[in-house]
């Protein structure tokens, strides 16, 4: 079972360099105990761009596809066994980057 | 028939769901089939007669009727795995591993990722045995917000894939207090229940709560909080027909007929109180308001209260819960021990705190109207009533404002 573990934040690659060390530490104690799949850090949504290609004549708008203040910074993608497992790493991955973050599984 | 009917419901319904839960991996199919199982009771027995083992009866009865449901849905389901639920049809369950379930069941409905109002609604239902009809109207929303409420419930609990088991040691303790605080809102809103429309005591929330709670204890009896919630509710519900006149008022504590409170709930609270009081574990929330009410149902009249033991208690309590409302109602207590005015400045101080809660306003005027200053008294009472929910609570607080003369 997989789950998204969404970093929530009104800025981008804001996080300082103690929380970048927590961070790194964090993840490496992750991939120790076999739950790592993959995480990352995502640029502004001022730099995203939306393709509607429905028709198969690709429409290409700036920006996100919805404005928000606080909107998807960074993620994890952890393998658990349940959401007990699930919950408890995202508590950690909180704390130890210093933001909330959401849970949601994977289908 | 009837009887023996709502009997196997009460004491079979949870029982049924939990094994249906382990067995099937499935909340819904799991409600569905046990709820199919007692309407086929419905049915049979009058025609048929009680069966000699009604648990057994249902919990089979219930096993098929999900099994049925899984063939009509066959594509979702390999066939190995149907022959396995078809294997163990028959298999009795040992009754400690039954009481286990019936405990992951509670826990599953109370997980910490649910809304409280959610973990309220699905702990009713699935433990409980109450239709959504009754839960819409126990927490005044209509059925369909209800059953939506549920239904969510469930689907959430499958796709996050919320673990149907006992919690971990380390996680056990925070998910119990969890589970006692879901039971503890049940049989408040039974105990004072808020609307205009509805009964002031609802009898059957607090019974279930009390119910539920007595479950809990079985499961977990060295826990002190439950026992401690457990004599809580019994010292409470012990008041109750002394707690609202034939009027349908609100009898304050010190006014009610002691003679008319429930003898043996009290014996039964006070024999839990005494048994936390003899483990000589620091107590919890539970156990020391469960301690309060113990002092004031051991007092044959309310001049005979030990009101400086309940201030000690009190003192204990706000060291655990330094909340507003600890701290209001310790200052109650207060006024008994040492005076209107000194319990007055400790109220006055919670006002930013508390300005929104009726409670306060009611404790106020109280205390104003003790010390004679019946204008201000009368502003406090208008607040009180503005914001109390509960009809008897009303015509209490109305009668004391009329009667300020």
């Amino acid at each position: 079972m997989q789950y998204l573990v969404s970093v929530i934040d009104d800025k981008t690659n804001s996080a300082t360099p103690e929380e970048m060390d927590a961070i790194n530490a964090f993840n490496d104690r992750v991939k120790a105990e076999g739950h790592w799949v993959f995480a990352g850090g995502l640029a502004a949504p001022s730099t995203a761009t939306v393709i509607d290609n429905r028709s198969g004549d690709p429409v290409f708008t700036d920006g996100p596809f919805v404005e928000t203040k606080e909107y998807l910074a960074g993620f994890w993608v952890f393998e658990a066994p349940d959401l007990d497992v699930a919950l408890r790493l995202a508590a950690e991955g909180s704390k130890h980057c210093n933001r909330r973050v959401e849970v949601r599984p994977f289908l | 028939m009837r009887s023996a009917i709502t009997q196997a419901h009460q004491e079979e319904w949870a029982r049924v769901v939990a094994a249906l839960c382990k067995r099937f991996g499935d909340l819904d199919i799991a409600e569905e089939a046990a709820a199919e199982a007692f309407a086929t009771a419905v049915e049979r027995w009058p025609a048929d007669g009680v069966p000699p083992n009604p648990g057994g009866w249902l919990t089979t009865t219930a096993n098929r009727k999900a099994i049925d449901r899984i063939r009509r849905e066959h594509n979702r389901v390999d066939k190995q795995k149907e022959a396995q639920m078809l294997y163990d049809d028959e298999q009795p369950e040992p009754p400690d591993a039954i009481d286990d379930e019936r405990l992951r069941l509670i826990f599953t409905c109370c997980h910490p990722a649910l809304a409280l109002e959610t973990r309220v609604a699905l702990t009713l239902r699935m433990v409980g045995g109450l239709t959504v009809p009754e839960i819409a109207r126990a927490f005044l929303v209509q059925e369909t917000t209800m059953g939506q409420r549920i239904t969510r419930a469930k689907g959430k609990i499958k796709a996050a894939r919320i673990p149907y088991r006992v919690p971990s040691k380390q996680d056990l303790p925070g998910r119990v207090s969890g589970v006692l605080a879901v039971l503890f809102l049940v049989f408040n809103e039974g105990y004072l229940a808020t609307g205009p429309d509805t009964d002031p005591v609802r009898h059957d929330l607090t019974a279930e709560a009390i119910r539920l709670t007595r479950l809990i204890r079985a499961l977990l009896p060295d826990d002190g909080e439950v026992a401690g919630l457990l004599a809580l509710m019994l010292l409470t519900e012990a008041r109750r027909t002394a707690r609202v006149s034939a009027s349908g008022e609100l009898v304050a504590l010190g006014e009610q007929d002691r003679g008319a409170w429930d003898a043996a709930l009290v014996a039964e609270g006070h024999r839990l109180v005494r048994e936390r009081l003899a483990a000589g574990v620091a107590p919890g929330r539970y156990q020391i308001l469960a301690a309060i009410n113990a002092v004031h149902t051991s007092a044959r009249d309310v001049r005979d209260t030990d009101w400086s033991q309940i201030v000690a208690l009190y003192d204990q309590l706000v060291r655990i819960d330094p909340s507003p409302i600890v701290a209001l109602n310790r200052a109650v207590a207060v006024a008994e021990l040492d005076g209107p005015e000194v319990a007055l400045a400790t109220v006055d101080r919670l006002d930013d705190k508390l300005a929104g809660y009726h409670a306060y306003h009611a404790t106020r005027a109280d205390l104003l109207r003790r010390l004679g200053r019946g204008q201000e008294s009368r502003s406090a009472y208008d607040r009180a009533i503005a914001l109390a929910g509960n009809t008897a609570e009303t015509a209490y607080l109305t009668r004391r404002r009329d009667q300020l003369g």
